[in-house]
């Protein structure tokens, strides 16, 4: 089955450059907010969007994204109002490919079954689940996949060339190379070792592979998309967000819509130049 | 739920995956996974290795004080007027509680597997402090995350800490409490995987922890046996342990799971009432969810978030339980009931002054719960109650809750 998130690939190879994925947490400060953010990434130049599901014990993620989660959660935001969001946003984009980012609870107790069927009905095309490693394929991973949804694998540092089979065995969309061993918004990363892991991934799939964590600025971006087919950014645009509240946690005088559209400008003309640039 | 048809044993479980039915698993982010994996294939080389037994005894018994004592309260058992109650004395271990058991075998393993830091998560503190002892002992350094309203309640415990060359960072996520430590726990492994061993300190979390806690503990359970077939020629009628996130009482239940005439009884924290939000009593009161890598019964909403819950004790203040203790729910082999913080304290109040001994507030849930059962029984029988550590650090927390100042 062919989704948008293969047609999108395939189409950014075409061009000869690395896509831009950007992530943002729904519900973050509140629903009208956050789905004009959704809104503004596609036309700002990102290519595929991960749409953050809020979970009360974000685990693998530094304090930006709990900020947000919790943000997301006081005011009032659900699994559901995710799903309804992404809805909203298929009215007017159909192209754009959908990926859910959380954490497995909120799945599970929604049903996994009722949310599979839901989140097709909603446009969804592919999930980021980090706490569903390939040894518990069976309570997620298989059920997506034969619904039609793409089930996106981390893969790590930590991750050695004899684990990588199993990792990548069910994964399909594109495989999520995680750059650091470490929480989400962590420190800058080195863009050589990224290089290397790339292409180890390479070796053994012909998936596209997108490089996350730590990126936060267009140089950064342009330097990874050398080497990898996506870019993604998340705590960089979730800050940005926060920077625009007030104390209340709520939208104070300037819109964070906007300012998400500036930063992804910039992130977009670094992808967009990676592959100009001479090979360093 | 389903309701499980009763094994042939209760003893063997967890099965190759680390479920237990369907509680328990490996539900962390890859990074860890081939950590969880690598520990694994340690401990199975470990327990199976007669060198790391026989240290582990010699620690148990030259270091901890190993075994503890099984004693009757003969006092509180008259004054009740019904069966004859026992304290299973782990208050009397090194550290005060029944956590060094765990902590010893661990920091064996750590060792063993050539890891360098020491990283813990801790409740009320007596995890911390028998973490930050063994690392001590060990010449590892060690990094202890408190909830901040612990670091708050349980005073003693952190400067115990500090002053064994322990660092304690007090989480203020959340409400401040075990689950908050936890997560910034794992947020520290996930980031120091090269050189660092997470030495968990209740029977939960991914696969193999909830196995490996489990058998470290046992010991309680496996003494407390031969001791009382010793004193009183037979086994008891009822077994008793607070569960928090269940360490202490899985310890002392699993000896005895195929006992079918030893009934057991699980205690959890009933704080405030079961009617509000204000209790940690999630076998009671909550719903089979996965957090902190396993499924298990969980305090949450109708949208999967966790809730805090609460509980005048540090160590039972816990959304979540071991996913064994989920396990011997759904199949009916043990009950779990709840405690309200008031029966606790009264129970508390009432051990240190017929019998001259302090336990702690997670013990004097399983107390609380013998002293209602106790009169109801008859004279030739025999409750065991799990002492899981001593009250020493609640002292504080007891006298606020009576008005008093120190």
């Amino acid at each position: 089955m062919i989704t948008r998130i293969d047609r999108r690939m395939a189409k950014l190879k075409d061009e000869g450059r690395p896509a831009l994925v950007t992530y943002f947490m729904g519900g973050d400060p509140d629903y009208d907010t956050s789905l004009r953010i959704m809104k503004a990434l596609p036309k700002a130049g990102s290519d595929i969007i991960e749409l953050g599901m809020p979970f009360s014990d974000p685990m693998a993620d530094g304090p930006a994204i709990q900020a947000a989660a919790l943000r997301s959660l006081k005011g009032g935001h659900s699994l559901a109002k995710t799903l309804q969001m992404a809805a909203d946003f298929r009215k007017e984009d159909d192209e754009t490919p959908i990926v859910l980012m959380g954490y497995y609870n909120p799945i599970y107790i929604y049903g996994t079954e009722r949310f599979l069927a839901d989140a097709k009905a909603a446009g969804i095309d592919g999930l980021i689940v980090v706490d569903l490693p390939p040894e518990m394929d069976e309570e997620l991973c298989i059920p997506a996949l034969k619904a039609g949804v793409n089930f996106i694998r981390l893969a790590t540092p930590t991750t050695d060339d004899k684990r990588l089979p199993k990792v990548l065995q069910n994964t399909s969309g594109f495989v999520y190379y995680v750059s650091m061993t470490g929480i989400t918004g962590s420190a800058l990363l080195d863009t050589a070792k990224v290089g290397e892991a790339v292409q180890r991934i390479k070796a053994q799939t012909e998936l596209p592979i997108c490089v996350g964590f730590g990126v936060k600025t267009a140089e950064q971006a342009r330097a990874i998309g050398g080497s990898a087919d996506g870019v993604v950014v998340g705590s960089a645009i979730v800050s940005t967000v926060a920077n625009l509240l007030g104390p209340d946690g709520k939208v104070a005088a300037a819109d964070p819509a906007e300012a998400v559209a500036t930063l992804v400008g910039e992130l977009s003309q670094g992808v967009r130049s990676a592959r100009l640039a001479p090979a360093e | 739920m389903n309701q499980p048809v009763a094994p042939n044993s209760f003893r063997t479980g967890p099965d190759e995956q680390g479920m237990f039915g369907i509680f328990g698993g490996r539900f962390v982010a890859e990074t860890l996974m081939p950590l969880i994996l690598d520990l694994e294939k340690h401990w199975n080389e470990a327990k199976n290795d007669p060198a790391f037994k026989a240290e582990l005894q010699a620690l148990s018994t030259h270091y901890a004080g190993r075994p503890s004592k099984l004693y009757f309260a003969e006092n509180l058992s008259r004054h009740l007027g019904g069966a004859k109650i026992y304290f299973k004395r782990e208050d009397l271990n090194h550290t005060g509680s029944h956590k060094i058991n765990n902590c010893l075998g661990q920091i064996l393993l750590a060792k063993r597997m050539g890891r360098k830091r020491i990283i813990a998560e801790t409740g009320a503190g007596q995890h911390g402090v028998a973490s930050a002892t063994v690392a001590a002992r060990f010449g590892l350094p060690c990094v202890v995350y408190m909830g901040a309203t612990d670091v708050e309640r349980q005073k003693p415990n952190v400067f115990r800490m500090k002053l064994l060359g322990a660092q304690v960072n007090a989480v203020s996520a959340g409400h401040g409490t075990l689950k908050d430590a936890m997560n910034e726990a794992l947020r520290d492994w996930v980031t120091n995987v090269e050189d660092t061993y997470y030495l968990i300190g209740t029977a939960a979390g991914p696969h193999p922890y909830p196995e490996l806690v489990r058998e470290l503990q046992s010991v309680i359970g496996r003494e407390a046996r031969e001791q009382i077939l010793e004193q009183e020629g037979r086994l008891p009628d009822v077994i008793i342990a607070a569960v928090g996130g269940g360490s202490n009482a899985i310890g002392i239940f699993h000896p005895f799971l195929d006992d079918k005439d030893v009934k057991i009884i699980g205690i959890e924290a009933g704080g405030r009432g079961l009617d509000g939000a204000e209790h940690c009593a999630s076998m009671n009161a909550g719903k089979p969810g996965v957090l902190h890598g396993n499924r298990t019964y969980l305090l949450q909403n109708e949208d999967g978030q966790i809730l805090d819950g609460h509980s005048i004790s540090a160590g039972l203040d816990y959304p979540g339980v071991g996913p064994e203790h989920s396990w011997l729910r759904d199949t009916g082999r043990v009950d779990y009931v709840p405690i309200l913080d008031d029966e606790a304290l009264e129970a508390f109040q009432l051990t240190t002054q017929k019998e001259g001994i302090i336990p702690a507030l997670e013990s004097s849930h399983a107390i609380a719960h013998a002293i209602k059962i106790a009169p109801t029984m008859g004279k030739d029988q025999i409750i065991i109650v799990n002492l899981s550590g001593r009250g020493d650090k609640d002292v504080h927390t007891v006298a606020g809750m009576m008005g008093m100042e120190i």
